[in-house]
């Protein structure tokens, strides 16, 4: 363990590599851009006015800090370990992805872009690029698989009204996967003028790692909630994994406290015996996508397979690179939650604190009712709540309504 | 490290004389298709073929080769198959350069060490993995040189500073991408593509070949004096994408097969 604590600190490497993951596997006409990215970013984070800027938007715009709930009635329901809650779903736009929308829009027009593009899946990302875009004054594009098109049409909608140019992607799955496909595709046409704002800690160097340190302020807030309310750390942390920017933003900062156990969560769909799931670590194999090399769900050719999840959020055959890396290292456990128990650990959390969650969080509730069970009382047990469900209310009737027919 | 020389340091031993670079991809519709295509643009003068291996992400290429890439997965097309068709055109006697276009992920399932070894024994002569960096070549590098393997360099009008790093490094020939973006046709070619052109030839010691958008005889003609060989890609597989049911019939095939010859000798000669 005392290894990994001390290897832990200087990921990702300078060429973006956490340990043997990561990297930067793009065409060569977007070399240039990268770099130029890396650049400017460093200059960025160590520039006061940068910071200052990015934390107001933060605190005034985003509503930061996100409290901390303590799930009293959850916690009774279940009976086993306290279950506090990371509220990333009060969020302005709803979810933990505003926090990095923020810091990479400041970015773009630090360096004199006037467009920025995004990859969406569940919508969420493209909501949070959109509102971004309105609020600093730039041009915006979502790309976002037609698959996923029908299932958020809500955010769609929310994206269109708040000025951005949905464009569907009609390749492959027709899902977050192609959706980023076609961003990139779009960036390497419009390299010059556009600056990708990527939704995940996944893609090619610096953005696994500029996103998990726009991310990490969940942890970093959480752990000085956790130390303030209760006067120790955490036992566990669940978060669930689809790219894993919520979990990397949330586990991070507690990576050296080697009593806090990290978990993260994966979509086993249909179920990991079927081949209807997007549980990438568990089932997956290290492979190459969207410029990163990473845990990814393939063929044995090596032809990247369609991943299944009822969360458009989750539904992503990739990983980001240092969850593989975290993986290997045994730092953090990685298991997985099918969508009829993500479905029942919605109704749940409804039930018993009156909040919706994102399909995507509620994987990370359904592992952490399992593992708080298994706790005795007096241990703490943190989930970070990523998102709220509003975008899914109609994915959860659909489901609960043709539940007992299937 | 062997030192034998490749096919494609024979062909560009003679810079003054232009090569002609068709792509297609393996497989689409058919791998007999493939073989009679190639087969026939080299009779239209054809140097080097540039075999597509299909890949579910092909994220440098544009709609049409993405395409073929679908036809071709759907036929279960995997590298092994475009190993197999580049040793039966070598039984078959043919003698131009043949270089895979593939993308990273499939070489690295496939095994690296492996994958050049194969390249080498059945009769290629090098790759291009638009994928993959200098930055991260370094593995394929150096199995590609025990096996007598040129990994084909990229450099974009975008890099900049590294046309020098690229050029000095580059082996074979260097693949300059003539536009901004995937692969496809384009109307217009850059303004500044002279230049750019000019740059890269003078930051290396190794011939040029121009692709990305180039897709009539009078663009190949613009690019020509300022390149060693130019590459055309989509223009080609939207050529075999239009005859593609005839393709698929064998009565049909010949005469599609000529159809496509004929362009090909058009984009050829445009090169002389």
């Amino acid at each position: 363990m005392n290894n990994i604590q001390t290897t832990t600190r200087v990921v990702p490497d300078e060429n973006g590599r956490f340990g043997a993951f990561g990297g930067k596997f793009i065409p060569e006409t977007l070399m240039n851009a990268v770099t130029e990215l890396e650049i400017a970013f460093e200059e960025a984070r160590r520039d006061p006015a940068f910071v200052q800027e990015l934390n107001g938007l933060l605190s005034e715009y985003a509503g930061r800090p996100t409290p901390l709930t303590y799930a009293e009635r959850l916690t009774n329901e279940v009976g086993g370990a306290q279950i506090y809650l990371k509220r990333e779903d009060l969020n302005h736009t709803g979810a933990h992805k505003l926090n990095n929308a923020l810091g990479q829009a400041l970015l773009a027009k630090r360096m004199g872009k006037k467009s920025i593009i995004a990859e969406t899946g569940a919508g969420q990302h493209g909501v949070a690029s959109a509102t971004v875009a309105a609020k600093l004054g730039l041009s915006c594009k979502v790309f976002m698989g037609e698959e996923d098109i029908r299932r958020q049409s809500l955010n769609v909608f929310r994206m269109k009204l708040l000025g951005a140019e949905v464009i569907p992607a009609v390749s492959g799955s027709r899902t977050l996967k192609d959706a980023t496909n076609e961003a990139i595709r779009h960036w390497v046409s419009h390299v010059d003028e556009t600056f990708y704002v990527i939704g995940s800690v996944v893609g090619p160097h610096p953005y696994p790692y500029m996103v998990r340190e726009f991310q990490k302020i969940i942890g970093e807030e959480t752990r000085s909630q956790v130390l303030q309310m209760l006067r120790r750390l955490p036992d566990e942390v669940v978060a669930c994994v689809g790219g894993g920017s919520n979990a990397i933003g949330m586990f991070y900062p507690f990576i050296q406290d080697e009593s806090v156990a990290l978990r993260g969560v994966e979509a086993a769909g249909k179920g990991i015996d079927t081949e209807k799931h997007a549980a990438t670590l568990t089932l997956g194999r290290p492979g190459v996508i969207h410029g990163s090399l990473t845990y990814l769900l393939q063929d044995e050719c090596g032809q990247v397979q369609e991943a299944h999840s009822i969360s458009a959020g989750l539904d992503y055959p990739g990983v980001g690179p240092e969850h593989a890396y975290l993986k290997d290292s045994g730092r953090v456990t990685y298991t997985s939650v099918t969508d009829a128990e993500a479905l029942e650990a919605v109704q749940v959390l409804c039930q018993t604190e009156g909040i919706i969650p994102a399909l995507e969080s509620a994987h990370a509730i359904a592992e952490a009712i399992k593992r708080a069970k298994e706790m005795s009382s007096d241990k703490i047990l943190v989930i970070c709540l990523s998102g709220r469900g509003d975008k899914d209310v109609l994915t959860i009737q659909e489901a609960l309504t043709t539940e007992g027919g299937e | 490290m062997a030192t034998v020389l490749n096919r494609i340091d024979q062909l560009f031993a003679d810079r003054d004389r232009k090569r002609f670079i068709p792509f297609l991809t393996v497989g689409d519709p058919s791998i007999e298709a493939t073989f009679q295509l190639v087969k026939a643009m080299v009779e239209a003068g054809a140097d080097l073929i540039e075999l597509g291996v299909p890949y579910s992400d092909p994220l440098a290429d544009g709609p049409t080769i993405q395409r073929a890439s679908e036809r071709a997965l759907k036929n279960g097309v995997t590298i092994g198959d475009a190993l197999q068709l580049v040793k039966r055109l070598r039984e078959s006697g043919m003698e131009a350069s043949v270089v895979l276009f593939t993308y990273f992920n499939p070489v690295l399932q496939y095994g690296i060490e492996r994958f050049f070894a194969d390249l080498a024994a059945y009769g290629a002569d090098g790759v291009v993995i638009p994928d993959l960096p200098i930055e991260e070549n370094g593995p394929a590098v150096t199995a590609a040189k025990q096996h007598g393997i040129h990994v084909i360099s990229l450099v974009a009008p975008t890099s900049s500073s590294r046309i020098n790093t690229i050029g000095e490094q580059a082996t074979g020939f260097l693949y300059c991408v003539s536009s901004l973006g995937v692969t496809g046709a384009r109307a217009d070619l850059r303004e500044d593509l002279a230049d750019f052109l000019e740059r890269v030839k003078a930051s290396t010691s190794v011939p040029t070949a121009v692709g990305f958008g180039i897709s009539t005889p009078d663009q190949v003609r613009a690019v020509a004096p300022h390149t060693n060989g130019v590459i055309v890609g989509s223009a080609i597989v939207q050529q075999i994408e239009e005859h593609a049911e005839q393709l698929k019939d064998p009565k049909q095939m010949p005469q599609a097969v000529e159809k496509i010859k004929t362009f090909v000798h058009q984009l050829a000669s445009a090169l002389q």
